[in-house]
Order: structure tokens, then sequence, then C-alpha cells
């Protein structure tokens, strides 16, 4: 099975508003907001780093979820986020390397 | 720049203390103007926006026409079926093209004001306000969700700003504020003075009235769909964004669900 990486697409606005992410498409002034879980993967989404190792550092140890089911949860967020256009999604790193 | 000739005139609209000088070669339609904006009209002083209106005859559909606003050279190109128009916002010269009725120049006003307030931390709100005991409160909703209904249903010691478009600046620390003459079913001008914003109240009509907190996430995304921005600017876009969390961080944000009777002002304080 294939690593996913995320990364922010570059048309988006997004801030951290308590523990809820908003994001907003500056192409069409969308605005979604994320709820906790979801702003943990947004926020840890920098584009090197797997999504199963964000959901495994970010999700599983701070939501108390099975691992498997967290992830296919995450799988199913961020695809739903890039058919949005407000998240790229790939199946390599995205924008930078690794340092 | 179009000059001011006899027979022509000139009136500056003032609103959130930005005056926008006007001026045209036709005395009628600046009378016209006087008498519309009556409240929010001084004497020209050459200290804020100058638009020159040039009047022609009839063109296009008026508001259903398709609007476009972008920034093209220095300067903001704003078209409408029913207008032209022209700002730079370095010299703060700008020009109109439109008919003698006040409907284009009514928006080219509300689109220059929206731009000024999106560069300093301000914006145009869909929304009805009012000053009580010397704060400022925001209603907002869609056309529909109850603006005129609620600033009806004031009670004698509240002072309308406006029943349908509010105007707020970033003051301080905080949020003020201002009456607008841009009136909906209501059909009168707000008063023309401002106070500190003490909350803002998304509207929902209902069979009681009840008021709750919402948190800010959901505030700002519902404030968002709310500010009035017509501009094809993602830097602008962006910024706006920025205003309306910030916003939400510093002005409490509830869901004020209603009947149309006037015990809801009972909430209000």
């Amino acid at each position: 099975m294939s690593e996913k990486y995320i990364k922010p697409s570059r048309d988006i606005a997004a801030r951290m508003m308590v523990d809820e992410m908003v994001v907003m498409s500056v192409k069409d002034s969308r605005v979604f907001s994320l709820n906790p879980v979801a702003s943990v993967i947004w926020s840890a989404a920098d584009g090197f780093t797997p999504l199963r190792e964000i959901v495994a550092r970010k999700v599983v140890s701070e939501f108390d979820v099975d691992a498997e089911v967290a992830y296919q949860d995450a799988l199913e967020l961020v695809e739903e986020l890039a058919q949005e256009g407000i998240l790229l999604l790939a199946d390599h790193p995205i924008g930078q390397e690794r340092v | 720049m179009q000059r001011v000739t006899e027979g022509g005139g000139q009136t500056s609209v003032v609103i959130g203390g930005l005056p926008i000088d006007i001026q045209s070669d036709n005395r009628d339609f600046i009378a016209m103007l006087e008498k519309r904006y009556a409240g929010f009209v001084a004497k020209p002083a050459n200290a804020g926006i100058r638009l020159a209106v040039e009047v022609v005859a009839p063109m296009g559909d008026g508001e259903d026409d398709e609007l476009e606003v972008r920034y093209k050279d220095g300067r903001w190109m704003i078209n409408r079926g029913d207008f032209h128009a022209q700002w730079d916002p370095t010299s703060n010269l700008g020009c109109v093209r439109q008919a003698a009725y006040p409907y284009a120049i009514d928006s080219v006003m509300r689109i220059v004001h929206s731009l000024v307030l999106a560069k300093r931390g301000g914006f145009l709100v869909h929304s009805a306000s009012a000053i009580r005991n010397g704060r400022a409160f925001l209603f907002s909703g869609v056309s529909g969700a109850g603006k005129t209904t609620i600033s009806r249903l004031a009670p004698p010691d509240v002072t309308l700003l406006t029943d349908e478009i509010s105007y707020v600046r970033r003051v301080g620390e905080g949020y003020q504020a201002y009456g607008t003459p841009f009136a909906g079913d209501l059909g009168r001008a707000g008063e023309n003075i401002s106070a500190p914003l003490a909350g803002l109240y998304l509207l929902v009509q209902g069979r009681h009235n009840h008021l709750s907190q919402i948190g800010p996430a959901d505030a700002a995304r519902r404030l968002l769909r709310n500010i009035l921005f017509f501009a094809d600017d993602a830097s602008l876009v962006e910024q706006l964004f920025g205003t309306a969390c910030e916003f939400v961080s510093r002005v409490p944000v509830y869901e004020l669900t209603f009947r149309p009777d006037g015990e809801v002002w009972n909430l209000i304080e």
C-alpha cells in the first residue's frame, strides 16, 4: 500500500480558532471549519510526513482511537478536502524534501 | 479627471468617517444625492475620495447585471451593466459613468467602502445595527433572516444605525459600528453616529426568544458568509478572512433565535 502525503493548497487562508481550523478558499471564498481531529491532521500536513505517521503520532495518541479505523477515517477526510481543492494529496512527498 | 463646470455641482457623502466627494455637471443629480443621503452629506473638503460622475442615458439592466470588480494598472475597475467606474486608490480620484438614478452610485460607494475597509481591518456586512446604552450591536443574516423585523421592534431607547448594511471599523483593540444610509425594507437611513461594538447576533426566526453564544470557528464561518465583498482579488480576500477571525476573537458572537415581538430586545444589552 503506497503512502499518502498531504499539504494545504496555496490558494487558501487558514486559522486555528481554539481547537477548530477555519479554512477559506481565496479563489471562491468558500469557508470550511474542521473538527478537532481534522484540525490536528491539517496542522500536521507538511507535505513530507506520511499520512499514516501523522495519524499514529497526532490522532491515535491524543484521541484514543484504533489506529486502522483512524487511518481510514483520515484517508476519507483528506480525499474529501482534496476534492474541495483546499488540500493537496499525493503518493509522493509534496513541495519540499525532508531535512 | 472631470472638472466641475458652471451648472454642475458637488457634494460629499461621509460614511464611517470616510468622505466620498461626488461632482457632476448635472446639478439635479447632485441634488438627488443630497436628498437621498441627507444626514450623511457634508461640504466637500477634498479630504477623501473624489468621484466625478458623468450622467448618461440609461444602460444595462441595473442590479441584475453581472458585477465585475478587478484591479488593473493601478486602479480598480468597477463595471456593471448600468455603470462603469474607475478608482485609483493612490490618488483617491475616480470617475463614474451612469444614468441619473441613485442605484448605480449607491453600488459604487458600497464597493469603494468595502475595498477601503478590507485594507484597514474592517468590513461591510449584511446586518442591521443599533446602539443601546452607548454600545453597538449587530444583527446579521441573509435576506429574510429578520434584520428589518428586529429593527422595527426596537424600543425607544435604541438608536438604529441601519436595517440592511452595517459599517464596521477596527478602532484600537476593538471595533466600532457606524450608521449608514443604506436602507433595507425599513426604507429609512440610519443615524449618522457610531459606538463600540459589544456583540454580533446571528439571526434565526423561531417561536421562542433564545440566545446562545457560539464558538469562534462557527462564528467566523457564519460571519464570512454575510460580509459584503465584491472584488476578484485573492490577497484582499485573504486579508478579509484574517479580519473576520480577528473580529470573532474580540467580539462575542451569539445565535439569536427570536419571534417577532419586542420582548426579544430584553436579551440585548
